[in-house]
């Protein structure tokens, strides 16, 4: 047995219950980082507030929540909770806690990315006499999302590979099927070259995302979207942290 | 919010019966950052149609006294009109204030992310409701008005600063206001495109806007200046027509001041 299959590793590849696996992955993803992005934006929000309680409850949650490992908070959702009468489905289990703590990341990029945008930007948009509305989707927002898309993209790509934590709660995602898969026919090294596979095929079509939407919305000014540019490593120097 | 700009807008229309509402007006007004006092009992009347330079060392409040008009800085204590329309904080009076007055910045302030006639329709599109084309249309005038029509589908980065700056007022333009004011418009300019700027100031200034000016450009200040207003610690200390003020400066402070300026 002291062989690589590389036929076995192909047709794992292929294997149809593997496949599944992945959708489910995309699908943790996917609904994590909106998820996030929504309750992030949120605490963001109220981070950045005057009022030094609303400013204190975010930034306890964001300190609780990137201060203990995203398997520790799946185990107590999944494990925990159902102790205090409070039960979720597997899946359910999964996304609160994937939410939870993709949120306490995307408030720290989300806010960067907005005090990165100078405070001239909304004197200018008051004095046009734009409405708060109009000031934020129009004038702050794009420039903050710019900023924050190297370090959203960072941390959408570690989040995508978090997913695979879901495995020790029973999610059947991509990790969790592999074991399945391995366990049934030992053939662990072809398992699991399919299984790395789909993370770099995942990953690696992500970093295309990413690059288009840079290319999208770095469209402007050449020189100053560099200059702007250099204040974003900040939150993702935070993101690597987890990883 | 409608109302209040159409009322104010028929103040234009009728403005001879109206001359006795100025454009500006300050009564003690106060601002104070922490223990400092920015505006120390500012008392300023602004005619329509007037342009005011106001000047004084660094530090003075001319920059927190423009803002204070248009309430980008909000003051503490005292009143401020604007048309007629007190700045009292509230929602309402705060945006038609901000329709009759445009404001050009020192660091122009365009938005990076906007082309620049992006830059100029956003806000007659957002906040007047104009159409597109419309929109486009007047941005576009203004835009020759200020001598880059050409420029139009740019991005500001890709401008010199004297052609950002002159985006910057049409910009301001396009909302049609009826007082404009300047905060050192020049002072981030290298030297060889003070001039085009000033030009558009100029030309802006014959055509009647009333004009509030921060500024150190003393030849600008000479040549289109009704009055100078020379502030000194948060105080205005003199006021007078330019010739006066250059030839026989009152006080103390404005002499050091123009010595210092004036080579």
């Amino acid at each position: 047995m002291s062989h690589f299959s590389p036929t076995a590793a192909v047709s794992y590849f292929f294997n149809y219950f593997l496949m599944k696996g992945v959708l489910v992955t995309i699908g943790l993803t996917v609904a994590a980082v909106v998820g996030g992005l929504i309750l992030g934006m949120g605490i963001a929000l109220l981070r950045m507030s005057s009022n030094p309680v609303l400013a204190g409850a975010a930034r306890f949650y964001i300190w609780f929540f990137r201060g203990t490992p995203l398997l520790i908070q799946l185990v107590v959702i999944y494990s925990g909770l159902p102790q205090l009468g409070i039960k979720f489905s597997v899946i359910t289990c999964a996304l609160v806690g994937l939410i939870l703590n993709e949120a306490a990341y995307l408030a720290e990029i989300v806010r960067s990315g907005f005090m990165a945008v100078s405070a001239g930007q909304r004197e200018a948009a008051w004095a046009l006499s734009l409405s708060p509305w109009v000031t934020f989707r129009r004038v702050t927002l794009p420039q903050a999302f710019r900023l924050m898309i190297p370090p959203l993209g960072n941390s959408i790509n570690s989040l995508l590979k978090a997913t695979s934590l879901a495995s020790v709660i029973s999610v059947e995602e991509l990790m969790r099927r592999s074991d399945m898969l391995m366990q049934e026919h030992f053939q662990i090294l072809e398992v699991y070259a399919a299984a790395t596979a789909y993370y770099l095929i995942l990953t690696s079509v992500w970093d295309a995302v990413q690059r288009r939407l840079e290319k999208h919305f770095g469209r402007s000014s050449a020189a100053k979207t560099r200059r702007l540019a250099a204040s974003a490593p900040v939150a993702q120097a935070s993101v690597e942290a987890r990883a | 919010m409608n109302e209040t700009s159409m009322t104010t807008a028929e103040c234009a229309t009728a403005q001879p019966q109206f001359r006795e509402v100025p454009a500006v007006r300050m009564e003690a007004v106060y601002k104070h950052y922490g223990d400092f006092t920015a505006l120390d009992q500012i008392d300023l009347k602004v005619a329509k149609g007037e342009k005011i330079v106001v000047c004084g060392p660094s530090g003075s409040g001319k920059s927190t006294l423009i803002r204070c008009i248009n309430h980008i800085e909000k003051h503490d204590e005292g009143l401020i009109y604007v048309n007629g329309v007190e700045l009292d904080h509230q929602r309402k009076n705060i945006d038609a204030v901000r329709r009759d007055t445009g404001m050009v910045f020192q660091s122009f302030n365009l938005f990076p992310h906007m082309t620049v006639l992006e830059n100029c329709t956003l806000a007659p599109m957002t906040a007047n409701g104009m159409s597109e084309a419309e929109a486009k249309d007047l941005a576009m005038h203004f835009l020759t008005k200020v001598r880059i029509p050409d420029q139009a589908e740019k991005f500001p980065g890709q401008l010199s600063g004297g052609q950002q700056q002159r985006v910057a007022i049409a910009r301001a333009l396009c909302m049609r206001p009826k007082i404009m004011l300047f905060d050192e418009p020049t002072s981030a300019l290298d030297p060889e495109m003070v001039k085009e700027v000033l030009e558009t100031m100029k030309k802006l200034a014959e055509e009647g806007m009333t004009m509030l000016c921060v500024t150190h450009e003393m030849g600008f200040a000479r040549e289109v200046a009704d009055r100078i207003v020379f502030m000194n610690e948060g105080k205005v200390v003199e006021q007078a027509a330019p010739e006066e003020f250059f030839k026989h400066p009152k006080s103390e402070r404005a002499r050091t001041f123009l010595d210092q300026i004036i080579h």
